[in-house]
């Protein structure tokens, strides 16, 4: 907060999960004690950690978990982009849209009447609330809707992947994944 | 040992400045790989001829374009291989396979075993960045021992060659032109169950990919523990140079070393 003059500024961080499953947010978890060590060089901003629902101010880093499904999504990941230097994709779903990308060869009208039918079989009750937000066509990776700074692939990234991205770009350094913290699994 | 002198200035030829020696016949490759020296590749096997297809063997020989893997080495010549330039192709030739199909590695049996997912590793491919296809393509699982995903194959004829060449059954061809390109089975139904394969063929085994997977395999050798999750592929170049089609999967081998 009131950082002693001469200390750099803490970057702000903001993440979101999109599509996603959390488990890359609990792969950030996973970098375990080194999170004070981080808490010390960055401050979170809108994230599920600190429950924060829109950008209070211009950020530096994005972390985006998860394809891009439903017109939510894409306003979040607007959000983001427009309020962000950096913006990284975290893990193989917002990568290349992953597990839920396994509906984009069908059609999702058929796909909502197959999940929400009645157990009879008979007609089906597709929630139809204004608050839900409406489903893409299909789910895309985060780079077909904004651009993408960095990539992290992963299913999830692991914590060392994510520790030696981050520490990375906190010193200055281009951030390289490369053997063994290069996995797509 | 003037034979050994008189071979060095004959049968040699030079990659990326080092002298590489080579027996009469020999492609680049093969002689690249015989001398440790890694050049990427994905459509070659050492039991199958040459295919030139997946072009990420692509070298400069003497200022020209060439696929290692089908041409000759010849004395004298001057292969550049192993530079930014040729690896930053190699990267857009493996993100447009990646895109072209449906690659989902956290989904994937081959995931670890894969040579297409150990390429993209090794020359740190951390996205697709081109548009996805995301293609409808079918699963088979009408044979009882053998899975046929379509989803993720790279049409790089290996189980077409392997079934033609080795087996001498015709099991596999690729048809179509184009983006219409896609393996199809030699049976009445178009149905692997129905045709003469059998997980004793080789053509079940050398699949490159996760397209073509022996059933009930799965996770016996768990992801971390796999053939290219020790070493990056580039470092297993005697591996490259000396496998051979498993009679059976790689997977249930346990032996590691």
């Amino acid at each position: 907060m009131n950082a002693p003059s001469g200390m750099p500024r803490k970057l702000r961080i903001t993440t979101t999960s999109l599509s996603g499953c959390f488990g890359c947010h609990m792969s950030l978890l996973d970098i375990d004690e080194r999170l004070l060590e981080l808490a010390g060089l960055v401050e979170f901003d809108r994230s599920p950690i600190t429950d924060i629902k829109h950008c209070s101010q211009h950020c530096d880093v994005a972390l985006i978990e998860g394809g891009v499904c439903n017109a939510e999504n894409v306003h979040v990941l607007r959000e983001l982009r427009a309020n962000s230097k950096i913006l990284v994709a975290l893990g193989a779903c917002a990568v290349n849209g992953g597990l839920p990308a396994q509906r984009n060869h069908l059609d999702v009208g058929k796909c909502l009447s197959q999940a929400y039918r009645t157990p009879d079989g008979s007609a089906a009750a597709i929630p139809n609330d204004p608050e839900l937000p409406l489903l893409l066509d299909k789910v895309y990776p985060i780079n077909e809707i904004v651009r993408v700074d960095y990539f992290l692939p992963g299913c999830p990234p692991s914590g060392d992947t994510i520790w030696k991205f981050l520490t990375d770009l906190l010193t200055g350094r281009t951030p390289r994944i490369e053997h063994p913290l290069l996995k797509f699994d | 040992m003037s034979d050994m002198n008189s071979a060095t200035s004959a049968n040699t030829f030079s990659i990326d400045g080092q002298r590489i020696a080579f027996e009469s016949g020999q492609t680049i490759l093969q002689a690249a790989l015989a001398a440790g020296v890694y050049i990427p590749h994905l459509c070659h096997h050492p039991e199958l001829k040459p295919h030139g297809s997946c072009k990420l063997c692509t070298v400069v020989v003497n200022g020209r374009n060439g696929s290692a893997c089908t041409q000759k080495a010849t004395p004298g010549i001057e292969v550049e291989n192993n530079t930014p330039a040729l690896n930053d192709r190699r990267r857009v030739l493996l993100q447009m396979l990646f895109v072209e199909g449906n690659h989902f590695c956290p989904g994937c049996e081959k995931s670890g075993n894969c040579q297409l997912q150990a390429l993209a590793y090794d020359l740190e491919m951390l996205a697709p960045h081109f548009r996805h296809a995301f293609p409808a393509r079918p699963v088979d699982a009408s044979h009882p021992d053998v899975w046929l995903d379509l989803n993720r194959c790279v049409m790089c004829e290996l189980c077409v060659r392997a079934s033609r060449d080795l087996d001498g059954k015709n099991v596999f061809m690729l048809a179509g032109r184009g983006a219409e390109s896609r393996v199809v089975i030699n049976s009445p139904s178009g149905l692997l169950g129905d045709s003469t394969l059998t997980i004793d063929d080789r053509a079940a085994h050398v699949c490159p990919v996760g397209a073509i997977l022996p059933k009930r395999v799965g996770y016996a050798v768990p992801i971390g523990e796999r053939q290219f999750d020790a070493e990056p592929i580039s470092h297993q170049v005697d591996y490259l140079a000396h496998r051979h089609i498993p009679i059976v999967p790689v997977a249930t081998q346990t032996e590691n070393s």
